[in-house]
């Protein structure tokens, strides 16, 4: 029996009610999505700045919930998770790098890093001990006690990916990681992901609008206007960037 | 997450803010500290009455006029000297009676003078209210039959008309007249922030005539024992009411003057303790307040948070926890004050102020319930923030 996919969306939309009564005015951020990641991918998300990249990332991440059509965790659909569910999934199973970093300005890497650990009550002496692995293995082991604003952008994005995997997760989803950097650091920290994935198996989803970047990732999906544009390749390691350009339908079925 | 991580992230919060943690705190000390201090003044006062009443014997009669109740406007004695005769004949040497008339009159001795309570009393008073003549002597049944124009001099009015001399055999001048020191009362000490040693005592007779009238105020009965005040009320009653009207006097023992007097000591402490407990709302506000804020100020860190794991319960604990520590923190400080405050009170002005633990239990308790009552509403407003929404925020 194949597992099932790691994030499973089914023909999923999220739209924004803006103000209200009369004037409310509806904005489709995505209309209709089937995509799906299987354990150990590495996705690619590519698309004009508007196009819905970062509201899709939000529901894989389940920080969000759709509007219509079926999202599914290993193979759970989200809506019949409650809140504490929700926060457990977030808290062990996915980790999340965001655009801006997001760090706490008031305390150390270190501290930034261990926070998931605390919402799962590891005892605080592991919660140290995992959080400076997780630093060490990004390169800032000589970093533990320096706060955001001692630290360089891409370290800084270093700790958001060292926090991301202090708890281990299966899905690894990253929201433009490099917009903020150079082009160097940019490919350090993609380098940093592609390792992740390849050696300890995480599946990982990337948003970019850097076809360079995106060229780095076996599997590219591209998204416009809330709809994606090509066929999704479901064994890790192809390149799908040369398929022709059309809305999916829903992902072939798995042995559930 | 747990408490004691709740509480490292609540310091941790409260401390990198700590001029508006500060602030925030101020209105909880200066609420906590009143109610310890207002209170203890209250029960200051409660308990110096108390000794003062307990002071006179528990065997001690008192015949006021009209009906003595709480809210209860004073009314004009129809007592006389009659009166006082007639319980002393009709009761027998089996009690002490003294009738006595006062009022606040100007003595002078010599180029000196001071305000004084007037007394006029007869001659058992010292008997019947356990007053000690230290020099001297007190007034005798003739002096008070004659209506001599002697007197007898609380302690701190003898000291204050003769400092440097021995007032016995001395003259003082009240309303005109010249009225000689027989003796000087052992002192008794303030009560209430009065000074009860300022009294002046003459014959009721002297006093009378002095003050142009005929009129007794209230006449003290000294029983043998506790166990005979009943039977001796009963014939006060009935003696006084050959003469007067039910309700143009009243028969009070230790107990019932207490009891009124506690009554009306219970609404001031309750009217003060209402008082600070509206500062302490005010106070509880203001968290309220500062709270909202600072939710408002970390939105995008509790989207973090709960990106990363916390549950709704996780954020909503950790701002109430906030709120509880701050308050908490404000208690412990408003007490310290309001103890500091009561000592200093009860140590440089005549207010007594008593701290009772009840209060500073109860202030605590308020405090912390504060926390709780103001800082749910800010807490559960986090709680409920939207990770997606929280993270986007500016
Ligand atoms: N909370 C919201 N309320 C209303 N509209 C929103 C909200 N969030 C996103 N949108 C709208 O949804 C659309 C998609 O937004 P999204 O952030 O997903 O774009 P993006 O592809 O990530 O863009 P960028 O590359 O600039 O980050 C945009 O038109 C945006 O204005
Ligand atoms: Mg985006």
């Amino acid at each position: 029996m194949t597992p099932p996919p790691v994030v499973e969306a089914s023909d999923v939309t999220r739209s924004y009610t803006l103000g209200k009564g009369a004037d409310a005015a509806v904005v489709h951020a995505l209309r209709g999505v089937s995509f799906a990641v299987q354990p150990a991918e590495f996705v690619a998300i590519i698309g004009p700045s508007g196009s819905g990249k970062s509201t899709l990332l939000h529901l894989l991440g389940a920080l969000d919930r759709p509007t219509t059509g079926r999202l599914r965790f290993f193979g759970r659909p989200v809506e019949e998770m409650d809140d504490a569910e929700l926060a457990r999934l977030r808290n062990t199973e996915i980790g999340f790098v965001f655009q801006q970093f997001q760090l706490l300005t008031r305390t150390s890497a270190l501290a930034n890093v261990a926070l998931p650990l605390v919402y799962r009550g590891t005892p605080k002496a592991q919660r140290r001990e995992r959080a400076a692995a997780a630093l060490r293995s990004v390169g800032l082991g000589h970093r533990l006690d320096h706060r955001p604003a001692q630290l360089s952008g891409g370290e800084q994005q270093r700790v958001a990916v060292a926090r991301a995997l202090v708890s281990q997760p299966r899905l690894l989803l990253a929201d433009e990681p490099t917009g903020n950097l150079d082009t160097v650091t940019g490919q350090e920290i993609m380098d940093l992901l592609r390792g992740l994935n390849r050696e300890q198996g995480v599946a990982v989803v990337v948003i970019t609008h850097d076809q360079e970047i995106a060229a780095l990732a076996p599997r590219q999906i591209r998204i416009r206007d809330g709809v994606l544009e090509a066929a999704p390749v479901t064994s890790a390691g192809s390149v799908a960037s040369e398929q022709p350009l059309a809305p999916v339908a829903a992902p072939p079925e798995r042995g559930a | 997450m747990n408490l004691p991580e709740a509480s490292r992230v609540a310091v941790t919060a409260i401390g990198a803010n700590r001029l508006r943690s500060a602030l925030t705190v101020l209105g909880v000390v200066i609420g906590v500290m009143s109610v310890v201090l207002l209170v203890a003044v209250g029960t200051g006062a409660r308990n110096e009455v108390t000794a003062g009443v307990e002071d006179l014997g528990s065997n001690l009669l008192l015949v006021v006029p009209g009906s003595f109740d709480f809210g209860q406007a004073p009314t004009l004695s129809k007592f006389t000297i009659d009166d006082v005769e007639d319980i002393q004949r009709d009761l027998g040497d089996q009690v002490s009676v003294s009738g006595n008339l006062a009022s606040g009159e100007t003595v002078r001795a010599g180029s000196v003078s001071a305000f004084s309570s007037v007394l006029g009393a007869t001659a058992e008073f010292d008997e019947v209210l356990n007053r000690e003549v230290v020099r001297g002597e007190f007034l005798t049944e003739s002096d008070v039959a004659t209506g001599r124009r002697v007197a007898v001099l609380g302690s701190s009015a003898g000291a204050a008309l003769f400092p440097d001399s021995d007032p016995i055999g001395k003259y003082v001048t009240i309303a005109g007249l010249r009225f000689r020191v027989l003796g000087v009362f052992d002192e008794l000490g303030a009560a209430l922030g009065v000074d009860r040693d300022s009294q002046v005592v003459v014959p009721i007779t002297a006093a009378q005539r002095l003050f142009g009238t005929r009129r007794v105020d209230t006449i003290f009965v000294k029983a043998p024992d506790a166990s005979q005040l009943d039977p001796i009320t009963d014939r006060l009653r009935a003696v006084l009411s050959e003469r007067l009207d039910d309700s143009e006097f009243s028969v009070l023992t230790q107990q019932e003057i207490l009891g009124v007097a506690g009554q009306i000591l219970d609404t001031l402490t309750l009217v003060l303790a209402a008082i600070a407990g509206i500062s302490l709302l005010v106070g509880g506000i203001g968290v309220s307040n500062i709270m909202l804020v600072s939710v408002q100020e970390r939105t995008r860190e509790i989207g973090l948070r709960k990106a990363l794991g916390a549950r709704t319960r996780d954020i909503t604990t950790q701002f109430l926890v906030e709120a509880i520590v701050l308050c908490g923190v404000g208690g412990v400080l408003g007490i310290a004050l309001g103890v500091g405050l009561a000592e200093a009170a009860s140590t440089f002005t005549p207010l007594p102020a008593a701290v009772t633990g009840w209060s500073v239990a109860l202030a605590f308790g308020v405090s912390v319930g504060v926390g709780i009552a103001f800082g749910t509403f800010p807490a559960r407003r986090a709680g409920r923030l939207d990770p997606v929404v929280a993270l986007r925020y500016e």
